[in-house]
C-alpha cells in the first residue's frame, strides 16, 4: 500500500537493462503485436473474397516497402513469441532455471526467431523467380 | 493498471557536488552520486555528487558511503549493520541492479558510482525506504512449521539428508528485498503480487518434509495475483546478492499446483 505522501524510488528509468527484462517485453510487445496482425490476416482474406480490384489494391500496399517492413515485423514477431512461448513451456517443467541456462535459452531464442524469419523470407522471394 | 511516471513529489532535481578536499594529492578520485530526500521541508528528492579519495576508504561500496557520512555530510541517511551481507540492512540500487552496498566492490563498477534505494518504494529518507508492505507480505506466508500430527514424545521432528538438501538454496534468504524490487511485475502489482522474496519463502515451506501444511499452502498461493503475476522475467534470480534463485522456487510452485490439479 502505498503512502502518497512519500516519494516513490525511481524505477524503469535508473534499472539497468538486462536480457532478463528486455526478453520478457520483448515477449509481451511481440503478443501484442502478432494479436493486431491477426485483424491484417482478416482484412486480407476480406479483400480476397472482395474480388479482384479489391485484392490487387491490398497487395500493393503490402508490396510497398513499408507495407513489406511491417510484414517482416509479423513475420519475426511472431517467430519471436513462438521461440520464447516454448522457452516459457521448458520453464513450466522447473527446467532451464539456472541464471547460465536462461542466458543461454534467451540468446538461443534470439538466433532461432532471426534464422526463422530469415527463412520465411528466403522461401517467400525464392517462389518469385 | 502500470503507472509508469514517477509521481509529481518524486521527481529527482538536480543537487549539490561537494569536491574532494585534497584533489591534488590522491590518484583515486570516484564521482559516487546518491539519492537523497530529506521529509522535512518539502522538497523533491534529489542527486547529490560526493568526490571521495577511494584509496582512503574501504573496499565495498558502503565503505565509500560511511566515509561520506563521516567525513563530509553526517545527514546521508542508509540503514547498515553487519558489513558482511548476512543482514541485508544495505540492499539498495547500486550501478542499475539491486545488490547489498557491503559486498559490492567499487572496483566492479566504471565510472560513477550510482546509489538509489531500492527500486518502486515509499522513501522513507535518502537510502531509507519503507519495508513495511514487504514485511506483511512475509508475515502473510505463515513462516513457520505447521503440523497435524503429534510432536515424537521422546525427540525432534527429524529429517533424511535429502529432505534437509531440499531447503538448501532457500533458507539462505536474508529478505533483503534486493529481488523483490528489481522485479516489474512487482513494480506495477506490488500491491497484491507477493514478489520473489515472499514465494522463495513460501516454497521454503512447502518444501519443507515437516512441514504439514502443504495443501492449505497452496490454496492459499493458488491466486491469479499473490503468485501468478510472475511472468518469468527472472530479474530477481539475475540481481540475488546471495546467489539464491527465487525464480526456480515459483517455477516449482506453479508446477506443483498444476500437478495437484490434474
Amino acid at each position: 500500500m502505498r503512502n502518497p505522501n512519500r516519494p516513490l524510488s525511481p524505477h524503469l528509468t535508473i534499472y539497468r537493462p538486462q536480457l532478463t527484462s528486455l526478453l520478457s517485453v520483448l515477449h509481451r510487445g511481440t503478443g501484442v503485436f502478432v494479436t493486431m496482425a491477426a485483424v491484417l490476416l482478416v482484412v486480407w482474406v476480406m479483400a480476397l473474397a472482395a474480388g479482384p480490384e479489391y485484392y490487387e489494391l491490398l497487395q500493393q500496399v503490402l508490396g510497398h516497402w513499408f507495407g513489406q517492413l511491417v510484414l517482416l515485423g509479423i513475420t519475426f514477431s511472431l517467430a519471436y513469441h513462438l521461440c520464447n512461448g516454448i522457452r516459457h513451456l521448458v520453464w513450466d517443467t522447473v527446467r532451464a532455471f539456472e541464471l547460465k541456462a536462461v542466458y543461454l535459452g534467451g540468446y538461443m531464442v534470439l538466433a532461432g526467431s532471426v534464422v526463422l524469419t530469415a527463412l520465411v523470407w528466403v522461401i517467400a522471394y525464392a517462389g518469385e523467380f | 493498471m502500470a503507472e509508469f511516471r514517477l509521481p509529481a513529489n518524486s521527481r529527482i532535481r538536480k543537487g549539490y557536488t561537494y569536491r574532494a578536499p585534497d584533489a591534488e594529492k590522491s590518484e583515486n578520485i570516484r564521482r559516487i552520486r546518491v539519492y537523497r530526500y530529506d521529509p522535512e521541508g518539502g522538497a523533491t528528492p534529489r542527486m547529490d555528487t560526493y568526490e571521495i579519495d577511494a584509496d582512503s576508504a574501504g573496499p565495498m561500496v558502503l565503505d565509500a558511503l560511511i566515509k561520506i557520512k563521516d567525513e563530509v555530510d553526517p545527514t546521508l541517511t542508509f540503514r547498515r549493520s553487519c558489513r558482511e551481507g548476512i543482514c541485508g540492512s544495505c540492499a539498495m540500487n547500486i550501478d542499475g541492479t539491486n545488490t547489498l552496498a557491503c559486498t559490492k566492490g567499487m572496483d566492479e563498477i566504471k565510472g560513477d558510482v550510482k546509489v538509489y534505494p531500492l527500486p518502486h518504494m515509499d522513501v522513507i529518507k535518502d537510502l531509507v525506504p519503507d519495508l513495511n508492505h514487504f514485511y506483511a507480505q512475509y508475515a502473510s506466508l505463515e513462516p513457520w512449521i505447521k503440523t497435524e500430527t503429534p510432536t515424537p514424545p521422546d525427540r525432534e521432528r527429524l529429517q533424511s539428508k535429502e529432505e534437509r538438501e531440499a531447503l538448501d538454496g532457500l533458507y539462505e534468504c536474508i529478505l533483503c528485498a534486493c529481488c523483490s524490487t528489481s522485479c516489474p511485475s512487482y513494480w506495477w502489482n506490488g500491491d497484491r503480487y507477493l514478489g520473489p522474496a515472499a514465494l522463495l519463502q513460501a516454497y521454503r515451506w512447502v518444501a519443507d518434509s515437516r512441514d504439514e501444511g502443504t495443501g492449505e499452502r497452496l490454496d492459499d498461493l493458488n491466486d491469479s495475483f499473490k503468485l501468478y503475476r510472475c511472468h518469468t522475467i527472472m530479474n530477481c534470480t539475475a540481481t540475488c546478492p546471495k546467489g539464491l534463485n527465487p525464480g526456480k522456487a515459483i517455477g516449482a510452485i506453479k508446477r506443483l499446483i498444476a500437478e495437484r490439479e490434474t
